[in-house]
């Protein structure tokens, strides 16, 4: 049964279609016009070419990691004689590497948990119900993904400095949050109206209060939605320089950016350069590898925003 | 229906609202009324100055080359960044030589790999690429050094000429991946059927890509463009890093780095909130033909 004709013939197009992608090598003259297979070959190197232009800078950071500080000064191509783990030691506890890794866990955790929640609850309610000013509100919060952030620093630095927040994780955590909002909403206003609001119906029927249906029914069918959001703002707010460079004014409370910046803003001929490239790689690999588990929800992620 | 309505929105609503407006819409209206004072920071009044500061901005020599800067910038950065990005999502979606409708094998690979620098924070990349750029022990250096062009080495961020290229190479390396994958899903949105009309019509790979895949994807390519605009306007992280005090000379000061030089280390906060003014009037400017572009469809019906 498995040899006959039929079951093999679905197959086919597919083989035949990598075999010709494999360009000079291909066996089926009849599907490739001519000059095909160079246009392949070529096709190939240059797309080789930027493979390694966005991998190499990566690799020799790791590699350079390794190196002892007279090594760093030699060939860069050059692997390290004995690889010095005792670099990344150095850039945890005496470069601060490691206290900037917590507070960054604590504030970006804190921030996230907190906008998911303030974001879907406001979106939630936007999507679902009309009132007077509902249509102001959401506005006013589209509104603030227009402007640059820069614009909102110097005043942002004095009221949070009234508010007794400056350099406090209490004080990042809401920053943070208050402008990770109008993405937020944005997008969970159009996914909240796309769910379908049979099944919380039926509920309130029942008698289940509004706030129990958006906790028990709508948050849990909202996941994916949720999922994508958290992810876009996880990166962002991993990646944030500015407000804490504004903002987070205690060196004990910086972020893994803003001491980083710091750190090789401070570089001289005498500076322990292996710890800082050990730093660099500490603070790069939890975005890698968060990328190399979900590379294709976050691809997905990043760029539905910009298509919708 | 509503039973309970009115308590859920105000529930819902308290809390959120009320950080939004102490930190967000709060700063940016007042941002807007410090422009128009000669504010320096940290003394309690505020001496109206009605548009005086906008006034010395015309005649500021440094505003004029940061606008500059980023105005080159702006055209720069998305022209070289959507010209690879297109190039390189037609090749891993269009340019298998087989069957049109097919990528190159190894697709999926090269879009993962591309991707990669632009999931870096950009401090990261700034920082990585001070260590790329570094005279002494940079990759760019060493690297020209081992194929025997070391005659072109450089001082990259300490050159006045070439600094801002520098920069502008740094923002194009990061941000091409993002757009690789953003054309290839666009171009994946497009009916197999039209390719494979234009195959029967005996269209070759290089016309279908100009008369078909290109043209199909002139909305998708607008939005890059503004997208890309708007974020070269604000690349604050990467030339405060690679450039803290605006690059040798002045070479690669940014609109978004004056200002916080500006406020920060000069006290001119009432100065500064008016460059902010002017630079968000050019990103509201860019968001505006983002949403004009966005909100017209092709003509090419699918």
């Amino acid at each position: 049964m498995t040899t006959s004709p039929q079951r093999t013939r679905p197959t086919a197009p597919l083989a035949e279609r990598s075999s010709s992608e494999a360009g000079p090598t291909t066996t089926s003259p009849h599907r490739t016009r001519p000059g095909a297979p160079l246009a392949t070959g070529v096709t190939h190197a240059l797309l080789a070419v930027w493979a390694l232009l966005s991998t190499v800078p990566l690799l020799w950071a790791l590699i350079s990691a390794f190196k002892d500080n007279s090594e760093l000064f030699g060939n860069p191509w050059q692997l390290p004689s004995t690889w010095h783990a005792d670099n990344f030691a150095r850039a945890w506890s005496k470069a601060s590497i490691g206290d900037f890794f917590v507070n960054t866990l604590i504030v970006v955790f804190g921030a996230l948990a907190l906008t998911m929640i303030l974001g879907s609850m406001v979106a939630y309610v936007l999507a679902r119900f009309t009132f007077p000013g509902s249509r102001l509100i959401y506005y006013t919060f589209v509104a603030g993904m227009a402007f640059p952030v820069v614009l909102a620093l110097v005043p942002l630095f004095f009221i949070v400095k009234n508010l007794g927040l400056l350099g406090s994780y209490e004080g990042m955590i809401l920053v943070y949050t208050a402008y990770a909002l109008p993405f937020t909403v944005f997008f969970l206003t159009s996914f909240f109206r796309t769910l379908p609001t049979a099944v919380a119906e039926a509920a309130l029927i029942d008698g289940a209060s509004q706030e129990a249906i958006f906790f028990r029914i709508m948050l849990p069918m909202a996941k994916p939605g949720l999922l994508s959001v958290g992810i876009f703002n996880f990166l962002g707010m991993w990646n944030q320089y500015l407000l804490p460079v504004a903002l987070n004014t205690d060196r004990d409370k910086y972020v893994l950016s803003q001491g980083l910046a710091s750190l090789s803003s401070q570089q001289g001929y005498e500076a322990d350069w292996s710890a800082l490239f050990a730093g660099l790689v500490i603070a790069a690999v939890p975005v890698i590898a968060l990328y190399l588990m979900l590379q294709r929800r976050i691809q997905a992620g990043l760029t539905v925003g910009m298509l919708k | 229906m509503n039973h309970g309505k009115t308590r859920i929105i105000l529930l819902f609503l308290a809390l959120p609202l009320t950080l939004y407006a102490v930190l967000v819409v709060s700063p940016y209206a007042q941002a807007f009324q410090i422009s128009l004072t000669s504010w320096s920071g940290f003394t309690a009044d505020k001496p109206f100055v009605g548009f005086d500061n906008f006034q010395r901005l015309l005649q500021d020599p440094e505003f004029w080359r940061a606008l500059a800067h980023n105005g080159l910038l702006l055209v720069v950065v998305p022209l070289v960044t959507i010209a690879l990005g297109l190039f390189f999502a037609a090749m891993l979606n269009v340019g298998g030589s087989g069957g049109k409708v097919a990528g190159v094998r190894g697709s999926a690979f090269y879009s993962r790999v591309y991707f990669l620098p632009h999931i870096l924070p950009v401090v990261i990349t700034a920082v990585l690429w001070q260590f790329i750029y570094n005279p002494q022990i940079g990759l760019l250096n060493g690297g020209l050094e081992a194929i025997g062009l070391g005659g072109l080495a450089h001082s990259w961020l300490g050159d006045p000429t070439v600094a801002l290229w520098a920069l502008i190479g740094v923002l194009v390396w990061a941000g091409v991946g993002f757009y690789v994958v953003l054309f290839s899903a666009a171009m994946q949105s497009i009916p197999k059927d039209i390719f494979e009309a234009a195959e029967l019509d005996g269209a070759g790979r290089f016309q279908t890509l100009t008369r078909i895949t290109l043209p199909l994807l002139r909305e998708t390519v607008q939005v890059a463009w503004i997208y890309l605009g708007i974020h070269a306007l604000d690349a604050f992280a990467l030339f405060m890093v690679l450039a803290p005090s605006g690059g040798p000379d002045n070479s690669t000061m940014v609109l978004s780095q004056y200002l916080y030089l500006s406020a920060f280390q000069k006290g001119n906060f009432g100065y500064a909130t008016a460059i902010g003014v002017l630079l968000s009037l050019l990103s509201l400017l860019m968001t505006a033909l983002t949403f004009g572009t966005s909100r017209k469809k092709t003509t090419i019906e699918f």
